[in-house]
């Protein structure tokens, strides 16, 4: 859009009239720029015309209001400042009401913003009614959107018999007949609880806590978990044992496996807020059995925070109670149980420390190595750097090799493409001996394989090698290898030659490049492929401004000149663009 | 109990669609679907044409004198909107034509005054919001509309409008010119069914759904669009050894993690989403043993289950395959409670039914609010009211079966049924008011095989029922 930007371009009187236009991005465009249009209106026109006008505006499309109940967030200079910020509580209690979620909880954002500008006395009036009214709608809409505003609201006010009754109306709405309700509630009660007073928590909210936590609506009752640990880390160890531990081992213990993938799934956080004692005594034998849950979306999340749980306690309870489970989680009979524990199991050889990663971890490792799913391979692959630190490369390296020859070779290019980014990673773990022994060929194979991406990549690939070994080693290595491509039948593999050339002369240095390279380049300006040709163009435009100017003039510029007269349009076009770098 | 029983007088109170006795039904015109929405007070129709329209129950005016429901009243719906929710479509990758037709629509629990409907054809399922709009007109603006000057550039139209002090700027006023009832498309779940979708039911957490097709039932967010969950897959790994397809899948109405299906075997399957992410091990599999003797070339297709519902306190479920009704309690795998032969007359002609392919025609099936009655259609424009608590007798009539046929002209005063006349007690006269047809008295013969009751629906609370056949909606009520 032109006028983006440009108030000048863009007069008030048309972006006023496109807040009520046909078409939908005019009428964005005007309430994205609300803030101008209140600007040039001033505080009083935009508190008397402009918001009661957009109050009578919230019929539009979702787009629109999300746009609205997002700009009135920000509105409270442009109504004259904090003193007068209740008159955009209007026009968000009605959008807080739609049935769009998006739009609502823009709206309440935005209501919590305006909460927090509002001065003591109106807030205390006008806010507090707002929240009444929400609290007690007719429709579930405008219930849900009320939760969202206790944690904002409660701190704000000082009267204790006010504050007693915002604690009576959450309680009502966390146990509202619509389940929708009870999942809003829920979602807030911890955020809730942390501003107010330990007793109160205890006396007041834990009982909604535990209501809550036992919901008929798995749904709502998988919201707990997270209340839990927020909850909990506001209390003492034994309130901890007494209120929350109940509720942490029944939903660990739930029918349904979506509440007990909760638990696995927060159980860092719940480990945090129970701290060292209780997570030692009785949250590891909860963590032990959901390693073994029946459900392996559930074993695949406890997977994922083997190493967050590990950490957290003493070594010798991890390799008592929960070696045995992760060491049935490597053979597990799913492959994303098996993927998930790959990608975080190299994290415990710090933990762990040298002595026992040999002797305990060790063979996990190498048993995942020669997994038969390729994302297994590929994920302690990729945490290699992790156990290289704790026990360097050498007692893992005859495992790794067969592992990274076969995922080079896998069927599926995209597990082809996974391991090649992990090459220059591994090259600078397994030193240069090893790697020109063992992996420099495979480097080179990838150059010719039949999947464009993947001979993209093994450029790149390339270049990064060389910014990892050298320069020196590119040249014995490398480029002569890059530079026996050219003669491949298939013009396909010979355009990779000279996108390997463009990629490496960033870091080879220009004596690679007038050695080795340029003629190369050069000789391949009369293939007769026009495709190659203007790739040649277009190759030697990088390799200009690398060179020194002789060298341009001397050998580029001549063959330039001849490719302009190419029989091909676009040979023509791409020397012409390379031609104006002389 | 039967000694307390009564039966109901059903009246035919109203018919919807094409009035006229026109022989030839447009294909478009014919119904698909019926729901009521959960007051009873609105239903749904669709039809082959992909359009849904909406019936709205007249208000009633509220007589202070009693709060007694007024027998001689008869509820009155009436037309309140009508959208286009599906298009044929053409699959290019596929090249399959997707029809329009709608197969199933659910009404969601209302957020606010607006209503919204599920509806769903082959392979699209839709989200519509049907409201009250007002339709508004921009009364004054500050420019004149751009279409009146056309001489200038914008870059004229501008600077006029710039030269407009701010003071002088006003807010558009707009006036309301009327009130529409609108539809609009709230979310478009598609690209999840590889086959024809036959079901959709909502769960009572109010946020999730499930969509089954032939071979896969998928779990749905109702605000999330583009993704869904898989929680039956009943592919075999080649598809030579298919031996059943899903025939429908209902949520039980409290329990959110429990919902069942049928299949083309007869079997209705109970699943657990508590007990595991992909529900292929059923819970619970009610299934009746085939009587060997009954055997025959048609035993499997006409044992397949064409609609399964569960009663409103989940205790029951009602299914329907060709031949009958049955109703099965949750608790109970073995049998049916109840197994209820509709049309058994048809026994001898199931030749010619296969013949005419009327054989694989899907029968729907509805429970009232207490799942005391139950309500099935068969060909002839017939449909069939049964009572729970009535027993059968050997030949098949009884369970205080009434038959019914939908019609709109005066329909035929005939009383049925041995068994209610017998339960009724305090009159036995055969001109006993009311109508209905005793099942004896149909020769199948004579029966018109291309009218067909296919669809039927149960007010959530009252006697009153929908029945759809050919491009009729029909409603009844006692």
């Amino acid at each position: 859009m032109a006028a983006e930007g440009d108030d000048s371009l863009y007069p008030i009187a048309i972006l006023i009239d496109e807040l009520k236009n046909e078409d939908i991005q005019l009428r964005l465009n005007s309430i994205r720029r609300l803030g101008t249009i209140a600007r040039a209106l001033g505080p009083e026109r935009t508190r008397k015309e402009l918001v009661p006008f957009l109050a009578e505006s919230v019929d539009d499309e979702d787009e629109v209001l999300l746009a609205l109940a997002e700009e009135l967030g920000s509105f409270v200079e442009h109504v004259g400042g904090p003193d007068h910020a209740h008159v955009l509580l209007g026009p968000l209690e009605a959008l807080a009401n739609v049935e769009e979620t998006v739009v609502r909880d823009k709206a309440v954002e935005s209501l919590n913003k305006i909460a927090e500008a509002l001065p003591t006395g109106v807030f205390e009036d006008s806010f507090v009614d707002l929240l009444r009214r929400l609290s007690q709608g007719d429709w579930f809409t405008s219930r849900t959107s009320a939760c969202g505003l206790f944690p904002t609201a409660y701190p704000r006010i000082s009267s204790a018999e006010t504050k007693r009754e915002l604690r009576t109306l959450f309680s009502a709405l966390s146990r509202d007949e619509t389940p929708m309700v009870r999942r809003a509630a829920s979602t807030y009660l911890g955020r809730f609880a942390k501003q107010m007073e330990r007793d109160v928590v205890r006396a007041e909210m834990i009982p909604l806590f535990v209501t809550l936590a036992q919901d008929e609506q798995d749904s709502v009752r998988l919201l707990a978990v997270e209340n839990c640990a927020l909850i909990g880390s506001m209390l003492t160890s034994d309130d901890f044992t007494n209120l929350i531990l109940p509720t942490v081992r029944q939903c660990a213990q739930d029918k349904s496996w979506r509440v007990r993938y909760m638990v696995a799934d927060h159980f860092n956080e719940l480990c945090e807020a129970a701290g060292a004692d209780i997570t030692r005594n009785d949250l590891v034998p909860f963590f032990k059995t959901l390693l073994k849950d029946t459900e392996a979306e559930v074993r695949t999340a406890a997977a994922l925070r083997v190493a967050g749980v590990c950490s957290a306690i003493p070594k010798e309870i991890t390799i008592k109670h929960l070696l045995p489970c992760i060491k049935d989680l490597v053979s597990d009979a799913n492959q994303h149980v098996r993927a998930a524990l790959a990608s975080v199991i190299m994290n415990l050889a710090p933990v762990f420390g040298k002595e026992d990663t040999i002797e305990y971890l060790l063979e996990l490792f190498l048993q995942l190595l020669k997994d038969d799913f390729p994302e297994v391979r590929l994920n302690i692959i990729s945490k290699l750097d992790a156990v290289n630190r704790v026990i360097g490369i050498e007692l893992l390296s005859q495992s790794l090799l067969p592992a990274i020859v076969e995922l080079a070779e896998d069927r599926q290019w995209r597990v082809r493409l996974a391991i090649i980014e992990y090459i220059p990673l591994l090259a600078s773990q397994l030193g240069v001996e090893f790697f020109d022994e063992k992996l420099g060929n495979l480097c080179m194979t990838w150059l010719g394989d039949s999947v464009y991406s993947i001979r993209e990549a093994a450029t790149s690939n390339l270049k990064k090698l060389t910014e990892v070994f050298g320069v020196e080693w590119a040249q014995t290595n490398i480029i002569p290898k890059v530079v026996a491509l050219y003669t491949h039948p298939n013009y396909l593999y010979r355009m990779t030659t000279l996108f390997a050339v463009g990629v490496l002369a960033s870091v080879v240095g220009q004596d690679a490049i007038n050695n080795s390279m340029l003629p190369l380049v050069i000789r391949m300006a009369q293939d007769k492929v026009p495709n190659i040709r203007f790739n040649v163009a277009k190759t030697l435009q990088v390799l200009i401004p690398l060179l020194d100017n002789a060298s341009v003039q001397s050998r580029i510029k001549p063959c330039l000149v001849k490719m302009q007269d190419d029989t091909d349009r676009d040979v023509k076009f791409f020397a012409t663009q390379a031609m104006q770098l002389c | 109990m039967s000694s307390s029983y009564e039966p109901l007088e059903w009246k035919f109170t109203q018919v919807f669609g094409d009035r006229s006795p026109v022989e030839e039904v447009t294909d478009v015109d014919v119904v698909s679907a019926i729901e009521f929405d959960e007051t009873g007070d609105y239903i749904a129709a669709g039809d082959r044409g992909g359009r849904v329209v909406i019936f709205e129950r007249a208000q009633e005016k509220q007589h202070g004198t009693s709060k007694k429901k007024d027998v001689s009243k008869t509820p009155e719906y009436k037309f309140h909107a009508e959208f286009q929710s599906h298009e044929p479509e053409f699959d290019y990758l596929k090249s399959l034509e997707i029809e329009e037709k709608i197969n199933k629509i659910k009404w969601c629990t209302r957020h606010n005054t607006a209503h919204f409907l599920l509806t769903t054809n082959d392979k699209t399922i839709k989200l519509w919001k049907v409201f009250e709009k007002k339709v508004k007109q921009v009364a004054t603006t500050n420019m004149p509309p751009s279409g009146s000057s056309n001489n200038g550039t914008v870059q004229a139209y501008r600077s006029t409008a710039a030269a407009i002090p701010v003071s002088q700027v006003k807010m558009p006023r707009l006036t309301t010119r009327e009130t529409v009832v609108a539809a609009s498309a709230r979310r478009v779940f598609a690209n999840a069914h590889a086959y024809h979708i036959n079901s959709i039911s909502l769960n009572s957490d109010g946020e999730t759904y499930i969509s089954s097709d032939d071979l896969r039932i998928n779990l749905w967010n109702l605000s999330i669009s583009d993704q869904s969950f898989n929680i039956v897959d009943i592919k075999p790994a080649n598809m030579e050894e298919l031996t059943e397809v899903i025939t429908s899948a209902e949520f039980h109405p409290q329990h959110c993690n429990l919902f069942m299906y049928s299949s083309s075997k007869g079997t209705i399957k109970l699943g657990d989403m508590r007990s595991a992410a992909l529900c292929d091990r059923s819970a619970k599999t009610f299934e009746e043993e085939e009587d060997p003797a009954s055997k025959s070339f048609f035993s499997e297709i006409i044992s397949s289950i064409s609609d399964i519902r569960f009663s409103r306190d989940g205790r029951y479920i009602l299914s329907r395959d060709y031949l009958t009704l049955k109703l099965w309690d949750i608790n109970m795998e073995s049998k049916p409670v109840k197994s209820i032969p509709i049309h058994d007359y048809l026994r001898g002609k199931l030749c010619d039914l296969y013949e005419n392919d009327c054989i694989f025609d899907k029968f729907e099936c509805a429970m009232n609010h207490d799942g005391s009655l139950l309500l099935t259609g068969s060909y002839h424009n017939y449909f069939h009211i049964y009572d729970r608590n009535m027993s059968g007798k050997g030949d098949g009539s009884g369970y205080g079966g009434l038959c019914l046929e939908a019609t709109k002209f005066p329909p035929k005063q005939v009383k049925k049924g041995l068994g209610s006349k017998m339960k009724l007690g305090r009159s036995k006269t055969k001109d006993q008011k009311g109508l209905g047809i005793s099942s004896p008295d149909i020769n199948p013969d004579t029966i018109d095989y291309t009218k067909k009751a296919l669809h039927v629906a149960w007010h959530p609370k009252e006697n009153v029922i929908a029945v759809g056949a050919a491009n009729n909606l029909y409603l009844y009520a006692a």
